[in-house]
């Protein structure tokens, strides 16, 4: 229950931080927040000969806005998100779900980025970030790029993230118009990790039928699972009851292959991914509505 | 390779030298001689190490000592102003007097989880105290005292500041 030996920096800049993952490759793990890695280390599951901690690096820890959107800085706090009311006003999917992230004394250390690069199947924030069309910045020393969310998930813990680059900041844009959010997991206790969990946003047209959804489920996969099918065989409807809950079972029988473990059943999962499903897409359709009745009286 | 750190605990400042893969817990435990943080699961979810760093509470078992270098740390040995019973804090008194704690093991954590909740929230709905407490882990009690004496002691703290 100690953690192996290992060489530990602390750069003070992102360019720093690039060059000692360059130097060290695959024998480094950057360190953000550790409250994934450092349990992983405890048991020794991960034994990084090489820490490059991310903690002292100032410029990576921001939440600025631009005319499009939001900016986060990958080593942001997950509490610092919970409780900004740009967040708030600008992303209410993220705000509505970092509650659901862990523990206060958890999200008080995690980052936002961190959890993001360490792609776990049963984190929100991933599948928040596929939903919303998030692009993420990445750097290394060769130069840097742009990845959008639903290209950067690629396995299990697995990203397209290479040993030299770092996640230094994600890019949030604006929800369109007529557009409502909704986030909902099932735990067996308050703060564990979700046996299944969905986030969802639909945009109503101007006549009131569906003109475009998006339904993304963690814990049914080895990586955040996009309800493609279900998302279709919205397109085009009026949002009534009995159509959210075709999609829903759409969704759990089509779109989704949960497996089963100690936490729950793979049936269990198919029906928490249709429970979820219904639930979130009604919330969503009903913020949708409100929306656009805001904008209709403006 | 050992690391030079200077850290505040409890208002102290601390010298000393560590190795990288020193966790905070054992730093505060083996080489400050602080034993009230608990060590219990080690891997971030039972809460009895939990402390404050600059303020806010962590699992002590998830940070490197290393990375305490120049931040403020306080543990529960910070929370009286002194060694006699009428010296606790008001949190430690609810504590005391609601009975909750049973072994004990993971009330530091609690405390540390707690006085700053209460800072925050100085009047909670029950509701409010049970999911303040839902990352910390106690397995003698039930919770029904522990969320008693929370209630105690937020009542003992707002009126030590009237």
């Amino acid at each position: 229950m100690k953690p192996a030996a290992f060489d530990y920096f602390a750069p003070k800049s992102i360019d720093e931080a690039l060059a000692l993952l360059a130097q060290h490759g695959y024998d480094a793990k950057p360190l953000a927040g550790g409250q994934s890695l450092v349990p992983t280390m405890n048991f020794r599951l991960a034994q990084p000969a090489v820490l490059v901690d991310l903690n002292g690096i100032n410029e990576l820890f921001f939440i600025r806005e631009n005319s499009a959107g939001l900016r986060i800085g990958a080593m942001t706090r997950q509490r610092t998100v919970e409780r900004s009311p740009l967040v708030q006003r600008r992303a209410p999917l993220i705000h509505e779900t970092m509650p659901h992230i862990a523990h206060p004394q958890i999200r008080n250390r995690g980052t936002f980025g961190g959890s993001l690069a360490h792609a776990d199947p049963a984190s929100e924030l991933p599948v928040l970030a596929i939903t919303l069309n998030a692009r993420m910045r990445v750097q290394s020393s060769r130069g840097e790029r742009w990845v959008n969310a639903s290209d950067f998930y690629l396995d299990l813990f697995a990203t397209d993230l290479q040993p030299d680059e770092l996640l230094v900041e994600i890019d949030i844009p604006d929800l369109p118009a007529r557009t409502g959010w909704a986030f909902d997991e099932v735990s067996r206790r308050h703060g564990d990790y979700a046996m299944a969990g969905a986030a969802a946003t639909v945009t109503l047209a101007v006549d009131g039928t569906v003109a475009a959804a998006r339904l993304v489920y963690l814990s049914v996969g080895d990586f955040p699972t996009e309800a493609f099918l279900a998302e279709t065989a919205l397109i085009g409807e009026r949002p009534t009851s009995a159509a959210l809950a075709a999609a829903a079972e759409i969704a759990a029988t089509q779109d989704i292959s949960p497996g089963g473990d100690i936490h729950a059943s793979a049936a269990y999962r198919r029906h928490l991914a249709k429970v979820l499903a219904a639930r979130v897409l009604a919330r969503a359709v009903d913020r949708a509505v409100e929306r656009s009745a805001e904008r209709g009286s403006a | 390779m050992n690391h030079p750190i200077t850290l505040t605990v409890n208002a102290t400042e601390y010298t000393g030298t560590v190795e990288a893969r020193l966790l905070l817990s054992d730093f505060l435990r083996h080489d400050l001689d602080l034993t009230g943080t608990h060590v219990g699961c080690e891997h971030g979810v039972c809460g009895a190490c939990t402390v404050l760093l600059d303020g806010a509470p962590v699992r002590s078992c998830l940070v490197f000592a290393v990375q305490a270098n120049g931040r403020q740390v306080t543990t529960v040995e910070g929370l009286s102003t002194g060694p006699r019973p009428e010296q606790m804090h008001p949190l430690q008194t609810g504590f005391w007097e609601a009975h909750g704690l049973q072994c004990g093991y993971c009330t530091p954590g609690i405390l540390m989880s707690i006085v700053p909740f209460l800072e925050e929230n100085p009047e909670p709905s029950e509701a409010e105290i049970r999911e303040a407490l839902s990352g910390n882990l106690c397995r003698c009690t039930g919770y029904q005292k522990i969320v008693e004496a929370v209630q105690m002691g937020a009542r003992l703290l707002r009126e030590s500041r009237v």
